[in-house]
């Protein structure tokens, strides 16, 4: 029986813009076990983002209730949340979001400087991780020096660096081309189905063909969660 | 430092033209701030190296220096042979009376500046071993001969070696040069003694300067002179009066402060008009920090660094363009002696370390407030 990781209940999110308020999130019910595989779709702001960034504690809902990894994580300061982050969750942006001016090791190893590994034991996992995404003859590489699939890799490892309990992937193909989009999916999907690692990831997107790789899709529309949503035309 | 130092060394470079603009504005500022100390540094190391230990100077009471300073002849065996005064090889007293006088001679710039010259004897020379001989020879007695600093020759028309110049009532010729160390004689020519109260009609002292035979016997030796009444002299430390002298730099060092002051606030909003382009450009790299787990105070302390380092730069290149200046002569007016003061600009390793604390002071001044404003941004607000 997989452990329950996310659990979620009537969880909404609102936002004031010019003294309107309007309702991201309506009443969210969702629970993620380890080892899940989830796509969220939906139009765009239909708060899929914010769904994920709320996962993340790096946004804090309106109401509901919200446990990851049996914490509250609502209640904890900023500082909490940093240190938390970093050993939970391992983020994959749209834009990739690496650090122009550092190499692809420095970028991997980012997430290692806030652990008590020496220097020689990060240069092991980083190289481990880089050699996993297929990127270990790019380690000296600058961002500029990659393309995107590449970069986007790049990113990967540094989500997963850390071991994080889960990957919150947000549109990690939306900036990439039908290859290098296959590409990263298929690397995402491993790091799901390999025994070895068995990530959970959680996957925001508007291509069907990157939700295909997960094992259970949700559709947002009007901050309403539907688990087994009407396929898009 | 969690956040790595080459992620800001990179950032600066990836940045070069607005860091330069920044280091540049940064090191003009402190370029002044050390020329100005090595002025300073420079000025006070002329009075403050003058003087031998245990040699005392003795000029009228109530008088600050030698210049406002004028006792009767008759007074000078009372001083000679007070108990404690060390004596030569030749058994003699090692004491000498001096006659100073102001002139005003023209600059080899055509500008007229006054100068010190100093009626003494070729026989007190032991008790100013700072004086070398490097030209020529010493002035004889009884004849218009001078012998002037080598500093001074350089600077002023008619003071090298063979020229005569014409001051009082005569004609005096420059038999010698010499070389005083980079101290107060640098900034004096020397002349007999009687020959200077001969062409002056004043036959008096203006000082006397004695060694005595030890540190006890100096101290004695100021007692005596200050508790005869008869006398009204007074006996002050060689060193101490050359020290004391070191006020003439205070105008100068507080406008040095105050001008720095004013460009270091200058260079700070150069370094925070940068330091803000630098956060507001780099707002996503911050998120993707804050999200990986990067706190606060790391995203704080790796901005602050940022600018460190661009303050530290600076400082470099202050000093660095200050550098050539070092050893480099140019003269002030001594506000004591009403006469021109020369001096060399002196840079030492201790100027250039407050320049690089003042430097890395207006980096950090300029840099705090950005670097706040990139900690203190709310990640969900950067991540949209």
């Amino acid at each position: 029986m997989s452990e329950l990781l996310i659990e979620m209940k009537g969880l909404t999110r609102k936002f004031k813009r010019d003294s309107v308020e309007i309702s991201v999130l309506r009443g969210i019910d969702l629970q993620i076990s380890e080892g899940d595989f989830i796509s969220l779709m939906g139009p765009s702001g239909s708060g899929k983002s914010t769904l994920l960034n709320i996962i993340a504690g790096i946004d804090r809902p309106s109401g509901g209730e919200l446990r990851v990894l049996d914490a509250d994580i609502l209640s904890m300061s900023e500082d909490q949340l940093a240190t938390w982050r970093n050993r939970h969750v391992g983020f994959v942006f749209q834009h990739f979001n690496l650090i122009p001016v550092l190499t692809a090791f420095g970028n991997v190893e980012l997430p290692l400087l806030l652990t008590h590994l020496s220097r020689k034991e990060r240069r092991e996992h980083v190289l481990k991780a880089l050699e996993l995404v297929g990127l270990s003859d790019r380690a000296d590489h600058y961002p500029r020096q990659l393309s995107g699939g590449q970069e986007q890799r790049v990113a990967i490892a540094r989500a997963i660096i850390t071991d994080p309990t889960f990957i919150l992937a947000d549109e990690p193909t939306g900036d990439l081309d039908a290859e290098s989009a296959e590409e990263v999916m298929k690397v995402l999907a491993g790091l799901n189905k390999d025994e070895h690692f068995r990530k959970t990831i959680i996957l925001v997107t508007h291509d069907p063909r990157a939700a295909a790789f997960a094992t259970t899709r949700f559709y947002l529309d009007k901050g309403v969660l539907v688990e087994h949503p009407r396929v898009p035309a | 430092m969690k956040i790595p130092i080459r992620y800001n060394l990179g950032s600066l470079w990836a940045r070069r033209t607005s860091t330069l603009m920044a280091v540049l504005g940064i090191g003009f500022t402190v370029a002044i701030l050390v020329t100005m100390m090595a002025l300073v540094q420079g000025l006070d190391s002329t009075f403050v190296e003058t003087g031998q230990e245990n040699q005392l100077i003795v000029i009228r009471q109530g008088s600050q220096n030698e210049v406002n300073s004028y006792f009767s002849r008759e007074l000078f065996p009372t001083v000679k042979f007070l108990p404690g005064v060390a004596k030569g090889q030749d058994g003699e007293p090692l004491i000498v009376g001096d006659n100073v006088v102001i002139i005003n001679h023209e600059r080899l710039d055509g500008h007229a500046s006054n100068l010190m010259v100093r009626g003494t004897s070729v026989s007190g020379l032991a008790l100013r071993p700072e004086a070398k001989l490097v030209q020529g020879r010493w002035f004889n007695r009884g004849l218009r001969e001078i012998c002037a600093s080598q500093s001074l020759s350089k600077r002023f028309r008619n003071l090298a070696l063979g020229d005569t110049i014409h001051f009082a009532r005569s004609d005096w010729k420059v038999v010698g040069v010499f070389e005083a160390g980079g101290t107060a004689y640098d900034s004096e020519v020397w002349a007999d003694y009687e020959e200077i109260c001969q062409d002056w009609d004043r036959p008096s002292y203006s000082s006397v300067l004695l060694r005595a035979e030890n540190a006890a016997a100096a101290q004695d030796i100021r007692k005596r002179i200050a508790d005869d009444r008869r006398i009204n002299l007074q006996a002050v430390s060689q060193k101490k009066y050359y020290a004391d002298q070191t006020n003439t730099s205070v105008g100068i060092k507080a406008l040095g402060y105050f001008i720095a002051v004013i460009l270091g606030v200058g260079a700070s909003f150069a370094a925070m008009n940068m330091m803000y382009g630098a956060v507001m450009t780099r707002s996503k790299e911050v998120a993707t920090l804050r999200a990986i787990g990067f706190r606060k105070r790391n995203i704080l302390g790796s901005f602050m660094m940022e600018s460190v380092i661009l303050g530290l730069a600076g400082g470099i290149l202050g000093c660095l363009m200050a550098l050539p200046l070092h050893g480099i002569s140019s003269a002030t007016a001594n506000f004591q002696t009403f006469s021109e003061v020369l001096f060399n600009f002196r840079i030492t390793p201790a100027i250039m370390m407050r320049g690089l604390l003042y430097s890395a002071l207006v980096a950090v001044l300029g840099g705090y407030l950005p670097a706040r404003r990139a900690a203190r941004a709310k990640l969900i607000d950067i991540m949209r």
